[in-house]
């Protein structure tokens, strides 16, 4: 049956601090329903004067987790529903929220195919639900993450995806640092470039399916990377993030 | 495209998947899995993977390949405007009723 | 898009201006300069570009670059009004006025319209008596400074006192025709003057 994509009141049930950037906001829904990992929710705001502001935001946590989803913000620099969210929102707060939205940029357990995602930034996002969503089910299909970040704090979820490669049959995270590493730091340091994505790809073999999520440019870098390494460009889905951090 | 890392213009560039929302209110259907044909030089692909530029007046969707038009979506309080003449089609899957 | 819901502690990024009456209704005070566009920056090379009028002239008339900067130039200060609400006051530009451009043609006598040309595509229309007598102009500068791509530098049209699309980025000429004829956003939703102190912004 065909669903009409509404507006609805979410409840701040608790917010993270993941990094000095980001935050993730839990949100109650009245009218949650199940989401695809790599979907979004609408975040639209308004003011006494009926002035509003709007972005995009993909969830960050799993489709088990049933009546609430999580969406992890960056704070931008004069971001307007960015600066919003981190500064006035507190817990209790209501927020217009609409979706869950997307049908391009989704993975189902069910697809089967090796999984490479390639993340930049805050771009890691989508790609949690779908590696968090993956250990909900149990699944066991080979599965990397090469993820992108400017400094060590600037790594969201550190923790938790050291914690599921460790726990998860078939799942590998990689880091890149492009300003700066951890101390001691011996793996990969620059930005993503084609040896790095061989390196990387190769275990998954050539019927792997590659997820990319970052800003544009970064985006753009990495699907001709891909190209250039064999993988075909009916299996690389793409999510540009723009400056705000956020879809839209 | 070539890649310049300083035009701004550039990275504002997002692509399909930020059209989404849109897109489901004015046809009550996701859309950015449907593939779409360039009417200027026949690339086929699904609506996510067209270049967007929401930066504008109104939504402009582009082809990866050619760069031409392929769709505009203008949103005033009243309305939507749509502007298809950039698609040969645009296939949208039909959901059975429940 | 209307909503009864008021997010609590939420005003947006907007100022109150300090001068009521120079920014038209329903518009705010932004002390950026936003970039807007529907297409990849266009790239034509300096040695390659040009500055045509055509259309309804006894004459086309066309300037390379350097021939273009040879032209008398002006520095002018506006405030410009964006339909997408913003508004920036005294914004500082060099270039040259259309009216020195058309000291350069002869106009037959049925030109009424102007359509703007533009690298990437772009178009907008707007009636011959919008354009003249100082009211519009081509700049090539802004802020002290040669004006930036994705600002629409080399040169891009600017017509203060109609919304701020019409100030067509990346012109490359003016074309004159007897019956008006809808741009790239005229075609498609928004108004065809577009005077921002009538909120003249869609159709």
């Amino acid at each position: 049956m065909k669903r009409i994509l509404e507006w609805q009141i979410a409840t701040v049930k608790s917010i993270r601090q993941e990094t000095p950037k980001t935050k993730t906001f839990t949100l109650s829904l009245p009218n949650w329903v199940l989401h695809k990992p790599g979907q979004h929710y609408d975040v639209r705001l308004t003011a006494p004067d009926g002035y509003q502001a709007q972005r995009s935001y993909s969830i960050a946590s799993e489709p088990e987790r049933t009546g609430e989803i999580d969406l992890t913000v960056e704070r931008i620099e004069d971001g307007e529903v960015s600066s919003y969210m981190h500064e006035v929102l507190v817990v209790g707060d209501q927020i217009e929220v609409r979706g869950p939205i997307g049908g391009y940029f989704v993975w189902e357990a069910s697809m089967g195919r090796p999984i490479l995602l390639v993340a930049g930034g805050s771009g890691v996002v989508p790609l949690m639900s779908i590696i968090r969503h993956r250990a909900a089910v149990g699944s066991t299909v080979p599965m990397q993450l090469l993820y992108s970040s400017r400094t060590p704090e600037d790594v969201i979820y550190s923790n938790e995806l050291m914690r599921l490669q460790n726990s998860q049959y078939g799942l590998g995270i990689f880091f890149t640092f492009t300003r700066q590493s951890p101390a001691g730091w011996t793996s990969y340091a620059r930005r993503i470039d084609v040896p790095m994505l061989r390196e990387v790809t190769g275990p998954l073999g050539n019927k792997a399916q590659a997820y990319v999520c970052g800003p544009t440019l970064m985006v753009e870098a990495v699907a001709n990377g891909l190209l250039q390494i064999g993988l075909g460009s009916n299996l690389i889905r793409t999510e540009r993030f723009g400056p705000t951090g956020s879809i839209g | 495209m070539a890649i310049d890392r300083t035009d701004l213009n550039l990275s504002l560039m997002l692509d399909g998947n930020a059209v989404a929302g849109v897109l489901n209110e004015i046809f009550a259907l996701e859309m950015t899995a449907s593939p779409v044909e360039c009417a200027s030089c026949g690339r086929e692909g699904e609506m996510g993977t067209l270049l967007a530029f929401m930066q504008a007046p109104g939504v402009v969707l582009r082809c990866p390949v050619c760069e031409n038009t392929i769709l505009r979506i203008v949103q005033t309080p009243e309305a939507f405007y749509l502007d298809l003449r950039g698609a040969v089609y645009l296939r949208l899957k039909r959901i059975s009723a429940a | 898009m209307a909503s009864n819901f008021i997010s609590r502690g939420f005003t947006g990024k907007r100022r109150q201006p300090e001068v009521a009456n120079r920014v038209p209704p329903g518009q705010y005070v932004t002390p950026d300069f936003p970039v807007l566009s529907a297409g990849p920056t266009p790239r034509t090379p300096l040695d390659q570009w040009t500055f045509t009028i055509d259309g309804l002239v006894r004459e086309p008339v066309k300037w390379s670059w350097a021939e273009f900067l040879q032209l008398p130039a002006q520095s002018f200060v506006v405030d410009i009004h964006c339909v997408t609400k913003w508004s920036k006051l005294d914004t500082h530009w060099e270039g040259v006025s259309i009216d020195m451009l058309f000291e350069y043609i002869d106009l037959e006598p049925n030109a009424m319209y102007v359509t703007a040309f533009c690298d990437g595509g772009y178009t907008t229309n707007m009636p011959l008596v919008d354009i003249i007598n100082g009211q519009s102009f081509i700049a090539y500068r802004y802020d002290g400074k040669p004006l930036p791509a994705e600002h629409g530098g080399p040169a891009r049209l600017v017509v203060p006192h109609l919304y701020f699309w019409k100030s067509a980025k990346w012109i490359r000429g003016l074309r004159l025709t007897e019956k008006d004829k809808p741009g790239f956003w005229e075609s498609l939703g928004y108004n065809n003057h577009g005077d921002p102190w009538k909120e003249e912004r869609y159709w």
